[in-house]
């Protein structure tokens, strides 16, 4: 029986306690020990960009990363941002702009951008091609994602006015 | 035809489940008591096996068991073959050689499994995977083409004495007597090469034994759930109806996911029975660059004969084709390559011969694009050559030779995958060239700015090439439409999803016919328990196949709405109309009953009814085409490469195509850029690479490049056309590998012109900046 | 692709994670940003037996001025902080120009600068950048310390002059003289791929505009990152010219002997080098006119 170790780990808000073997990834403590599957892996190697969450408020690769790693820090995924009732407007965005097919590296762009317009709220059209050229989509040839994240730097600047 | 719904860009619903991280993917399944399982893969490609020794791994701590091929026993088997031999083509060699679960006596291939480890964990079975004791014999690995077939070659197979696994002839017209009249003669051999379908999801499979109620749950992200509960049931000796089949979202099929009867799918049935447990398995990146199928490399040896004002006369293709260890998948792809040579043009003579070749790599199924690539490469390449040659503009050398819109149904003499003549229904071929061309002004660039440019010491260089695209074979598919009584209306398919946007194609076709809105149709693919026929989702079929369907079944509950609604309005049916969800009389709206009363009536619970009534508002279809049905199109490209480092940079990228009947131009839009983008990967990326012993030097992310946002042009620029399909009712044909199909053929033609000052003829693929020097310096 | 089973400790303090290090000897494995050594892990190519993470030990995370007018960087400091930071982009403006193309910001929020020193990657970055800038290395164990010049701590690939139970503490640069200019570039497939060659160029010119000093150092074209001193010699004492830095180019090309791999052969590295050199000595000269 291995060594389990006592995390404390906030996920999008909610304080969770959990007992884990230090080799259990982020990524998987995320989407099996939390049930929180919004997170998607797809290479267990930092590249793709797939499990990309947020980590005190930056984004990170999940699968970079062990669960013990995260004792007493702030997690945020793809599920802080809206549910399916209630989109986050760069949700929107991407739906309005055909910004996904198969939505497997979505939650990745999601989480990279949220960060993105936080820091950068009027990015250009290369700014975004840019910024979003760690995380692989293999459906979209990026063209509607860039749209879409023009779209959602509109449209939360229009809720900043409002 | 006219459509209110259909043609419509309209946002998809199955948007908010994934945007939301809701969605349900195979690896999210969670069943109480799952157990894991991992795969001991071979390190070798081509290797004897002596001995495996489990015992260690068993005894780990956390494993529930381990099995290697004789601990199957009598279960143990090959195959079955996905697709038969084509045997409808005369003369046609085929050495059936197909894939076993799991390795028995020999390896053959560098990633075959060895052995199955089941765990409480995949760690721990993973860790237990380093328990096993493997002693295999090495031997030395086929891996060269043209080597495989010399008389001294070591054998993939033994018992077949060669490495040949199939030899297919066709010709239409006669080549030879081509040749003889025409005034040039143009030889070239080309060597292509394409690699991983690289889906963001890799592959998986869960399978759920309930010994108490005799019954087996399996989900996967196959691309043909079908014919895999069919075969998974059959192995077993149990009845189909006790195999259910779900595949639930699914991140990116392109090809690979076809295939099945591979390890998990075959052996973790068997393997659940014994248990009595459930088991997941999930392939890692590294598994899915290994073992799970992808495509390869061809050497074609080709020749063209013209007469000196570019008319062709004929052509001629014989090429290699690799199909790896084993020939599950058939001869699709390599057919897919000699139906889709001598593509949008009118050649009277043509001749191809395929000659497919076992070597110790990883099997070859299609990946987007199937085989086509190569054709179109092979052609386009010699197209430009011929036009230098011959001192003819590329594009006027097209145009002079293109079928034209007069020729259709236009009979190409090439059986193709589908085992029946290749003939291309409809289309406009000079025009889709002509618009490629318009819009990335080809004159204006080869007259002004590319002179211009290159004095400055840009290396600018322009290709435009055409191709057409194979899709919506046969056998069918089919549907069934149904209105519930609370007016909710569900359509249900046998084939599966990967992103393409069925749950809203799907919903227009059916909300078209019944009047209701998109939002409100609900689409279920890819599981038996709702739906048991059907093929499956490949060479971009599921729109049109499905799709005519799904509007016929659709069709057929609109006029048993329409006569039921017509009794009880007392109203003629001509005067009656659909909409809003109800059927009303069309000039007094007043007068109207919901589809969901409808549906009550049409499903009475007492009482008695009309002996030759169906209940309810439902009804199901089938389609099957003749054959397939030929999109086409044109690809103009502007590129530059840095005349120092020769990166490549893609400035401008023009699409014109045509695939008919659109049913959703916001969702075709996506498909030809997502086609694109794995063109362009393609073209200057991607590529497996093997050393002499059959070992995959890049299985991982870092070393197998993926294109990403900054490898793609400024803008995608798409112009469309719409010839619709004779074949179905919606004149619709299949999009999504019409991107991938020519990009390559399109990135090698304007690297060949931005480099014309240096004399370099390319005639590979993929290129990378380091071989381009290579070529330069060559030429230096 | 998991991890094989690990020990793990999570020290709070520099002095903690210097005595279990101690206790760990062979066994113990620093855990720093994890970008390279957690991808090592997942595939098991790495599978140490037990791993010190320094994520806690707040003391290791800083920037600060050295008194001689350069810069002391802690071994745990982000490379996204490193990225950011406005001494960094005044005093060391080579790794400033440098750590955008390290890979991709997710990576850099969470890997270290000392990491990715410590990882010794012949490819890598940060390797070429503290050879070029004549960096310090502050290497400690429980009961020592040592300096050790940047020159002297690439040993090999992947094998950096650190022994079981020591640790890379601190990166001291040297305060940059008055003319200096400084230029990175590097090749690579895709933005943010692993160079296919990258170079980083120190030129100091004199009050007359001559150059009093030149260093280029290579990445991704040996074991180690390397200088290519003879080719540097050849631009002391001249002003810069285009024909001198071609022939330094041409010079620097032949002091390497790189290796071939899938992406890149050896001839072809030979010839970025060259552009390389070229392109940096063009522009480091230019800013070093400019007042540096």
């Amino acid at each position: 029986m291995s060594k389990l170790y006592p995390i404390k780990v906030n996920v999008n808000g909610t304080i969770y306690e959990r007992n884990v073997d230090a080799r259990m990834m982020l990524s998987d403590f995320i989407r099996h020990e939390l049930g929180l599957t919004g997170t998607h892996v797809g290479c267990e190697h930092g590249v793709c960009g797939a499990c990309t969450v947020l980590f005190d408020g930056k984004p990170v690769r999940s699968c970079l990363m062990f669960a013990v790693q995260a004792n007493n820090h702030e997690v945020r995924t793809v599920e802080s941002l809206g549910d399916k009732d209630h989109l986050h407007p760069i949700q929107e965005a991407f739906h309005e702009k055909h910004g996904l097919q198969c939505g497997f590296c979505t939650p990745g762009f999601l989480m990279t951008v949220t960060a993105f317009l936080e820091e950068n709220p009027h990015p250009s059209r290369e700014e975004i091609r840019e910024a979003i050229s760690g995380n692989i989509c293999r459906c979209t040839g990026y063209e509607f994602i860039i749209d879409s994240v023009e779209l959602a730097a509109q449209k939360l600047a229009a809720a900043e006015k409002a | 035809m006219s459509y209110k719904i259909i043609g419509q860009r309209i946002t998809r619903n199955e948007d908010a489940q994934l945007l939301s991280g809701s969605a349900l993917f195979l690896d999210d399944v969670h069943l109480p008591g799952m157990l894991h399982a991992a795969f001991l893969r071979s390190d070798y490609a081509h290797a004897r096996i002596k001995s495996i020794d489990t015992s260690a791994a068993k005894q780990r701590s956390g494993v529930v068991a381990v099995y290697t091929a004789e601990d199957f026993g009598d279960y143990w088997h090959v195959g079955p073959l996905q697709v038969p031999p084509p045997l409808a083509i005369a003369g046609a060699k085929f050495n059936a050689r197909p894939l076993p679960p799991i390795a028995k006596d020999k390896v053959r291939f560098s990633g075959e499994p060895l052995a199955v480890v089941i765990a409480e964990s995949r760690y721990i079975a993973e860790d237990a995977l380093a328990d096993i004791i493997v002693d295999l014999e090495p031997l030395p690995a086929v891996t060269d083409l043209e080597k495989a077939l010399q008389p001294e070659s070591p054998l993939v197979h033994d018992d077949l004495g060669t490495n040949l696994a199939a030899d297919v002839q066709q010709e239409h017209g006669n080549y030879a007597e081509a040749a003889a009249k025409a005034d040039v003669i143009i030889k070239r051999r080309f060597y292509i090469d394409r690699g991983a379908s690289g889906a963001m999801e890799n592959r998986g499979f869960i399978v759920d034994w309930d010994e108490k109620t005799q019954t087996m749950t399996c989900w996967s992200n196959c691309q043909a759930p079908i014919p895999l509960r069919n075969t998974i049931a059959a192995n077993l000796g149990l009845a189909a109806s006790q195999v259910r089949l779900i595949t639930p979202f699914v991140g990116g099929g392109f090809g690979p996911k076809i295939m099945t009867s591979q390890a998990d799918d075959v052996l973790l049935p068997w393997i659940s029975m014994k248990l009595k447990r459930p088991i997941k398995w999930v392939e890692d990146r590294r598994e899915n660059f290994l073992a799970t199928t992808s495509e390869r490399d061809q050497i074609h040896d080709v020749e063209i004969a013209l007469t000196k004002d570019g008319r062709i006369l004929g052509l001629k293709d014989v090429f290699y084709h690799n199909t790896g260890a084993y020939d599950p998948y058939g001869m699709t792809v390599p057919l897919n390559t000699q139906t889709h040579t001598t593509g949008s043009y009118d050649i009277p003579n043509f001749y191809t011969r395929v000659i497919m070749v076992f070597t110790n790599k990883m099997v070859v199924t299609p990946v987007r694009g199937a085989g086509r690539m190569y054709g179109v490469y092979v052609m386009e390449r010699m197209m430009d050559i011929a036009a230098k040659e011959l001192n003819i503009d590329p594009v006027e050398l097209r145009l002079k030779n293109m079928i034209q819109p007069n020729q259709y149904p236009y009979k190409t003499g090439i059986i193709g995958q589908d085992f029946v003549e290749n003939v291309l229904d409809s289309g406009n071929y000079p025009a889709t060239l002509k618009k490629a061309v318009e819009i990335i002004g080809y004159e204006k660039f080869i007259k002004e700015e590319q002179p211009r440019l290159r004095a400055e010491g840009k290396k600018v260089g322009i290709g435009v090439v055409c191709f057409v695209e194979g899709t919506a074979v046969g056998p069918y598919e089919g549907a069934r439409v149904n209105v519930d009584g609370s007016g909710k209306v569900t359509v249900v398919t046998g084939i599966s999803t990967q992103g393409q946007g069925h749950f809203t194609s799907f919903a227009q076709l059916a909300a078209e016919q019944l009047g209701v809105s998109v939002r409100d149709v609900r689409v279920i693919t890819g599981d038996t328990g709702h739906f048991h026929w059907g093929a499956g989702t490949f060479a971009s079929r599921g729109a049109t196949v499905a799709g005519n369907a799904i509007y016929s079944a659709a069709t057929k509950v609109r006029n048993k709405a329409l006569q039921l609604a017509s009794s009880i309005l007392e109203a003629p049916v001509e005067e009656l109309e659909l909409a809003d969800g109800v059927v009303r009389i069309a000039d007094v709206p007043s007068k109207f009953i919901t589809l969901g009363e409808l549906a009550m009536r049409a499903n009475p619970t007492r009482g008695t009814i009309d002996p030759n009534m169906e209940p309810g508002l439902e009804a199901t279809a089938f389609y099957g085409p003749p054959h397939g049905a030929t999109g086409q199109g044109a690809v103009a490209m502007i590129v530059e490469v840095d005349p120092e480092t020769y990166l490549v940079k893609i400035k401008r990228f023009v699409i014109a195509h045509d695939c008919g009947t659109v049913i959703n131009p916001l969702i075709l839009d996506g498909q030809i850029m997502g086609g694109v983008s794995m063109g362009i990967g393609n073209a200057f990326y991607e590529r497996m690479v093997y050393d002499e012993n059959g070992q995959l030097l890049n299985a991982s992310l870092m070393d197998y490049l993926l294109p990403v946002s900054t490898d793609m042009p400024p803008k995608m620029e798409l112009a469309h056309f719409s010839t619709p399909s004779p074949l179905n009712q919606l004149g619709a044909k299949g999009i999504g590998e019409a991107g991938a199909i020519p990009t390559p053929a399109a990135f090698a033609s304007a690297v060949e012109n931005a480099l014309k000052d240096e004399g370099v003829e390319i005639l590979e693929s993929p290129l990378d900046p380091c071989r381009l020097w290579q070529l330069v310096q060559q030429k230096q | 692709m998991k991890p094989a089973p690990f020990d793990y400790y999570a020290p709070t303090s520099l002095e903690e994670a210097l005595d279990t290090l101690a206790q760990l000897g062979y066994d113990g494995k620093v855990l720093a940003g994890g970008q390279s050594l957690v991808a090592a892990m997942n595939f098991r190519m790495a599978q140490p037996a037990a791993l010190v993470d320094l994520n806690n030990v707040s003391e290791l995370f800083y920037i600060k001025p050295a008194a001689d007018g350069g810069l002391l960087i802690g071994t745990m400091t982000r490379s996204s902080t490193v990225e950011h930071d406005p001494l960094i982009e005044k005093k060391a403006p080579l790794i400033h120009e440098a750590m955008p193309n390290v890979a991709h910001p997710q990576i850099r929020n969470r890997g270290t600068f000392g990491g990715a020193v410590a990882h010794a990657d012949p490819a890598g970055q940060a390797p070429g950048l503290v050879l070029a800038l004549q960096a310090k290395l502050l290497v400690k164990s429980k009961n020592a310390e040592r300096w050790v010049a940047a020159e002297d701590f690439f040993m090999g690939p992947f094998s950096p002059a650190v022994e079981p139970g020591e640790m890379l503490v601190e990166i001291a640069l040297p305060p940059l003289p008055p003319r200096t200019g400084t230029c990175y570039q590097h090749v690579a497939r895709q933005k943010g791929a692993t160079s296919l060659v990258g170079c980083s160029t120190v030129v100091t010119l004199d009050e007359k505009g001559a150059c009093k000093a030149a260093t280029m150092v290579l990445s991704a074209v040996g074991e180690t990152p390397l200088a290519v001193p003879q080719a540097a010699q050849l631009l002391i004492g001249q002003k810069p010219s285009e024909e001198g830095i071609r022939a330094a180019a041409e010079q620097a090309a032949k002091e390497i002997d790189p290796g071939s791999d899938i992406h890149a052969t050896a001839e072809y590295r030979r010839h970025l080098a060259k552009v390389l050199v070229q392109h940096t000595l063009k522009v480091a000269f230019a800013r070093a006119a400019q007042g540096g």
